[in-house]
């Protein structure tokens, strides 16, 4: 439209659609997320939140549309006008760039704290051990968990072991972090202390994209919020917005009862 | 609550918690010792054991010759099986249907025939095929050439009937092992940027070793007898050099306790090597560390 191009987004997710058995899970979601900014998914369960996160670091692949990632389209490659599906070996170097939090944190549990962080940056990235130890501790300090380096996950507590996971994840050194529900399988008191870490994190200008239950703390944190239901994006737009004046029947009805719900 | 909460009570007022009185024990400390006592008569005082005859064949050549092919063909054959296991349960996980049909096939085979007649059809192998050759069958080139009966030995004989049938049983334990482990270890690692192999090799492997560590133990001792079933081919393994022996002075008892009580040492040796490998393998699982505070 304008000579000045504004910067493109870091995700363009196009008319994405997926088929899980006899579902439509996904059916034809747009959602893009600019730089730098935090994109909120919310939603009743069921609605697609996960699978469409799920799809923007390939681990699951759409069955149509795209998901670009700084202008690459991830886990396909177009060909004559066709996409074709990626082999195994080339979506995992798209997908170290990618950085991904789950919500039963699935730390090793045959490795250290420090193995932990420090295994994907010296296998994938091939860094040096003394570089990769580094980090791994500026990241523990960070997520403050500097004197659980030698700690087996099995022996923190579920707050201590997501908030490793992140620092595991950002030893990437990732352009994107996905959060798929991080505080779901935390006890209450718990919570707090990961979402602390997350809204730090976004304090950096860290671009995220945030599957969660919380919305109070997507209101906090988020630029963007989209709200999902049956497989398509109801609702989005400035987070304020959205998850203060929704317009959508449904939208309206989610809020009201997580709100209700204490969260 | 009683008025007294939170203030420092007397101990020696609380009653005691005593174990119950064990009657049934003492019959049976008594029944299991007359057993005890009547297989430790017998093997004093039973002159059939003949003692000194299993203690002059203990360190014998030939035993210790038999020792040394009994502990070479378990180990091959366990190196054979673990390699094919870890091939044909990959490929029986793998998305890929026709490998996934090849590996369920090679399962169905080998588990499904006996040993000993897999023995034995290798060792005749040359009454199927005298020449075995490698090149484009139906009648093209052929790129190297031997003959049966000098390819097939009776080591390489067993090598392949029990390796073949390990493969089988090894398949099984290692596919159980790689499906006991959380698939969200493996999403975690492709997530990092793993490719496949280092996911398998790095993060999926080394926590399945817990599950098949212990049944692959299991198959090693059962492997190492196992190996005497070689001597219907006619390799000197432990059982076929004491039978050799006793075949020519006729001590068949003494012998047979020879060879028992060299496996069983043997069997000693490998379960303490197991616990030390199972240990290894726990890492992080165990409780030793304290809990998070």
């Amino acid at each position: 439209m304008s000579i000045a191009m504004p910067a493109a987004p870091l995700v363009r997710i196009i008319n994405v659609w997926k088929r899980r058995g006899q579902n439509l899970v996904l059916k034809g979601v747009d959602l893009d997320a600019g730089r730098g900014q935090v994109v909120c998914l919310l939603g009743p369960s069921g609605a697609g939140k996960s699978t469409l996160l799920r799809c923007i670091n390939a681990l699951e692949v759409a069955d149509r549309g795209t998901v670009e990632v700084d202008g690459a389209i991830i886990g396909c490659a177009m060909k004559d006008g066709k996409l074709y599906r990626m082999r195994e070996s080339e979506v995992s170097r798209q997908r170290a760039d990618i950085g991904m939090v789950f919500q039963n944190f699935n730390l090793f549990p045959h490795m250290s704290v420090m193995d932990n962080i420090t295994d994907a940056p010296m296998r994938v990235r091939g860094e040096s051990r003394a570089v990769a130890r580094d980090r791994a501790q500026d990241l523990l300090g960070r997520v403050g968990l500097a004197h659980k380096a030698d700690s087996f996950p099995r022996h923190l507590s579920g707050g201590q072991q997501q908030r490793i996971a992140i620092a595991r994840a950002l030893a990437m050194s990732p352009k994107l972090m996905l959060f798929d529900e991080p505080t779901s399988a935390l006890d209450p008191h718990l919570v707090g202390e990961v979402l602390d870490v997350i809204k730090d994190l976004a304090a950096t200008g860290m671009t995220m994209i945030i599957v969660t239950h919380e919305v109070q703390f997507a209101r906090e944190i988020a630029d963007v919020a989209a709200i999902m239901a049956n497989g398509v994006i109801i609702e989005a737009g400035e987070a304020k917005e959205v998850l203060t004046q929704p317009s959508h029947p449904i939208s309206r009805a989610f809020l009201a009862r997580s709100l209700r719900e204490g969260h | 609550m009683h008025d007294g909460a939170g203030l420092p009570r007397d101990m020696a007022q609380a009653p005691e918690v005593l174990a119950p009185a064990h009657v049934g024990r003492w019959f049976g400390v008594l029944f299991v010792g007359l057993i005890g006592a009547w297989i430790l008569h017998q093997l004093l005082t039973n002159p059939g054991f003949q003692w000194l005859v299993v203690a002059q064949f203990m360190l014998d050549r030939r035993v210790l010759a038999g020792i040394g092919m009994t502990l070479e063909l378990t180990v091959l054959v366990m190196l054979i099986g673990a390699v094919l296991g870890i091939v044909v349960a990959v490929m029986r996980l793998s998305a890929d249907p026709l490998l996934g049909l090849c590996a369920h096939a090679f399962v169905w085979f080998f588990r499904g025939t006996p040993v000993l007649i897999q023995l034995v059809f290798w060792y005749n192998l040359a009454s199927l095929f005298p020449e075995l050759s490698i090149g484009i069958p139906f009648g093209g080139p052929k790129f190297y050439e031997i003959s049966a009966t000098v390819a097939i030995s009776s080591f390489t004989a067993a090598l392949l009937g029990l390796g073949l049938n390990e493969g089988a049983y090894m398949a099984e334990i290692i596919r159980a092992g790689l499906l006991s482990v959380d698939p969200g270890q493996g999403e975690a690692s492709k997530a990092l940027g793993h490719r496949p192999f280092q996911t398998f090799r790095v993060i999926v492997l080394p926590q399945a070793m817990k599950a098949i560590v212990p049944p692959t133990g299991n198959q090693v001792i059962g492997m190492l007898k196992y190996t005497s079933i070689a001597s219907v081919v006619s390799l000197q393994e432990l059982m076929h050099s004491v039978e050799d022996i006793y075949n020519r002075n006729f001590e068949t008892i003494p012998l047979l306790i020879v060879a028992a009580l060299w496996y069983l040492i043997l069997v000693t040796i490998l379960s303490v090597g197991q616990a030390y490998i199972e240990k290894y393998y726990s890492r992080g699982w165990t409780n030793s560390a304290p809990a998070a505070a």
